[in-house]
């Protein structure tokens, strides 16, 4: 059985489609990555699967559970951190843990708390105000608190904005750690080495979603060529490249210059013409996850207006 | 690019924007340009501190000419009018205690004989004064109204009707405050007042922080049931109301002196049901509101009405009968009614039930508007 098993959700605010016949199948003890530009329709599917909004069209089911009925069981089974740190910032941390506690019925309510704040490793700062915490602790104390009652699905809205690198590293070993344990994740992102490391990753752009399966599945099925150019005056080069035939994308990395497209033939001309001109070196590149992506916002019309 | 301190079209940037953004937030617009206008329709006109035509009773059991001349003098006053004709002191003392009648005119059965033997006529007025403006206006014309009305009567018997007129003794009785301590009106009127201010605007702002804060994404998202998510919003605030009970009650006895005939427990009740209403109001107001502000100004958009047409600051009675009407859907209006009956008349349950019932009816009404706005997702 899948834990998310969503079939055609549409979701519309006014006028605007936000979600657009989305599809999902996420097995048990997965680790899905969602990706997509802002405002995407990222935020609105994840609070559609945990019962948050309610789908104008489609239907499915999580953990089981319909989503159209039950969505006070799934609300109990399924852990959803929200992309603004919604705590109390006016409790200390310790309240916020037994407020959650309480609510999902927890008990004994102190041993819950007790044992979070342990492996929180902030027993000291128990009574501490949870809005004085720097943005790596808040994020992983609404972690703490979204795992706290054991849920079977988690689903987490951009959890790692704002956070700094140790602490991003940290905060992916502890979501792999759950998900060895049977934890199913569904888990929205922006970043590039995140999406990595996720066991799938499905793209979605202006509510509909544009690709899914592994990294590397989603590269090869992009079908795009990269060359890499070094030289001297790249950016001449690179001012030149912008929107010549079978070029889709320029973009300098360091002393490179990554040059994108996704007919290899009319490409490989275009570049086989400059480098008679300058003294430059063009090899071939591995297409990144990243090169996809822009490819993917590039091509998909723009429906936000 | 200036680098003066002063620039006018800095300024008309920030000014430009600032009216966008009025724009956009329809419902404080509608309350800026609605709120003075309705004030100014609302209270130009209702407002009347020399109330006319207040109800009144009439105790008169002889029908002669004499207890006419002078009914009819009294109404022609303007400032009585008798919907109550009873031939009981007991039908009377009901109709004042419940509110009914601001006044209570008796006129004894050997009136007329008294009249004809020049033999110290008199009326009895019996006025409510807990509300002391209520009672001047229409107290201070007796004498000399009820004097004229003999003398016309007489006609030209011209020399007993002089010495009957001399004689004519209006008797007035300032029930419930005698000495028509303003105090005693505004006191217990504070209690309904400062409860209907703060419950109301607490209530009203704590949900909608909520949303403001985002953390209302988070509740909802964790089990509690719309009911569960109410009953603990309301019921912090109807214990801080309760706070707010003992304090005004107490400093209206020690600071105030304010009498309390009335029971205890019987108030306390009321009280109940009232605060029951008002947190129920502003739940549903947070309902409505998206921001705190909003919030704010929709909890004032109930309590400059409450206030001015509940019979706070100004008479009820001497209002127009479609303000009286407006009056009648205030939470206010009915609880100042009680708290005044209680404390000042002593009056027992049936005198305000009717009073109680309404605070019962808001309560329904509130409870089932605020669920039924509640929103359990985010649509």
């Amino acid at each position: 059985m899948n834990v998310i098993d969503v079939r055609n959700l549409v979701k519309r605010f006014g006028d605007k489609t936000v979600v657009d016949h989305v599809s999902m199948q996420v097995g048990q003890g997965e680790i899905v990555g969602f990706l997509g530009p802002n405002g995407s329709g990222k935020t609105t599917t994840i609070r559609i699967m945990c019962g948050l909004l309610t789908p104008d069209e489609g239907e499915g089911e999580v953990l089981g559970y319909d989503l159209k009925t039950d969505s006070l069981k799934i609300k109990r089974e399924v852990g959803y951190m929200t992309q603004k740190f919604s705590f109390y910032e006016d409790l200390t941390i310790a309240e916020n843990l037994e407020f959650v506690a309480r609510l999902y019925e927890l008990k004994p309510v102190s041993k819950y708390v007790d044992d979070t704040l342990n492996d929180l490793g902030l027993t000291t700062r128990r009574n501490q105000l949870a809005g004085t915490l720097s943005g790596g602790w808040k994020q992983r104390l609404a972690l703490a608190a979204c795992i706290m009652h054991k849920p079977k699905l988690l689903l987490l809205d951009e959890p790692t904005a704002g956070v700094d690198p140790k602490a991003r590293r940290e905060f992916w070993d502890e979501i792999h750690r759950l998900a060895r344990g049977g934890l199913t994740v569904l888990v929205s992102t922006h970043y590039m080495d995140e999406a990595e490391r996720c066991h799938r990753i499905c793209y979605i752009s202006y509510g509909k979603i544009l690709a899914t399966g592994t990294v590397d599945d989603v590269i090869r099925n992009a079908g795009l060529t990269t060359y890499i150019v070094t030289g001297p005056g790249l950016n001449e080069v690179a001012e030149r490249l912008q929107g010549a035939p079978g070029v889709d994308q320029v973009a300098p990395f360091g002393t490179t210059l990554h040059v994108v497209g996704s007919d290899r033939a009319l490409l490989e001309k275009t570049l086989a013409a400059y480098k008679k001109e300058k003294a430059i070196k063009i090899e071939l590149g591995e297409t990144s996850l990243e090169d996809v992506f822009i490819q993917f916002m590039a091509e998909s019309k723009d429906n936000m207006g | 690019m200036s680098h003066t301190i002063f620039s006018l079209s800095r300024l008309s940037a920030l000014l430009r924007k600032e009216f966008i953004q009025m724009r956009r937030d329809r419902v404080t617009f509608a309350m800026m340009l609605g709120v003075p206008l309705m004030l100014l329709i609302l209270f130009g006109y209702a407002i009347n501190n020399d109330p006319k035509r207040l109800p009144a009773a009439l105790v008169a059991t002889s029908n002669d000419h004499y207890t006419r001349a002078m009914v009819s003098a009294l109404e022609m006053t303007g400032y009585y009018r008798f919907d109550h004709r009873v031939s009981s002191a007991e039908e009377a003392e009901a109709l004042i205690t419940k509110g009914d009648v601001a006044f209570v005119v008796t006129i004894p059965s050997d009136f007329a004989r008294r009249v004809e033997r020049g033999d110290n006529p008199q009326i009895l007025i019996e006025a409510d004064a807990t509300d002391p403006s209520v009672a001047s206006g229409a107290i201070s014309t007796l004498g000399t109204v009820a004097s004229q009305a003999l003398l016309r009567e007489q006609g030209d018997q011209a020399q007993a009707a002089t010495m009957a007129a001399s004689q004519l003794q209006v008797v007035v009785h300032r029930r419930y405050n005698p000495e028509g301590i303003s105090q005693y009106n505004i006191v217990p009127g504070l209690l309904g007042v400062i409860l209907q201010m703060t419950m109301v605007m607490m209530t009203a702002m704590a949900l909608t922080r909520e949303s403001e804060r985002g953390t209302m994404e988070n509740l909802l998202a964790m089990p509690a049931s719309p009911v569960e998510i109410m009953l603990g919003k309301v019921l912090p605030y109807a214990a801080v109301g309760a706070v707010q009970v003992v304090v005004v009650l107490v400093a209206a006895k020690g600071l105030f002196g304010v009498p309390f005939f009335g029971s205890l427990p019987l108030l306390l009740s009321a009280i109940f049901v009232f605060v029951l209403a008002l947190v129920l109001l502003g739940y549903s107001i947070s309902t409505v509101a998206r921001t705190q502000m909003q919030a704010m100004q929709l909890t004032f958009f109930f309590f400059l009405p409450s206030i001015l047409l509940s019979g706070f600051m100004f008479p009820y009675r001497g209002m127009p009968d479609w303000a009286q009407t407006l009056g009648e859907i205030l939470p206010l209006t009915h609880f100042l009614r009680i708290v005044r009956a209680v404390m000042l008349k002593g009056a027992a349950f049936p005198a305000i039930a009717t009073e109680v019932a309404a605070l019962f009816a808001f309560v329904l009404a509130f409870a089932t508007l605020a669920l039924l706005r509640f929103r359990r997702t985010l649509d």
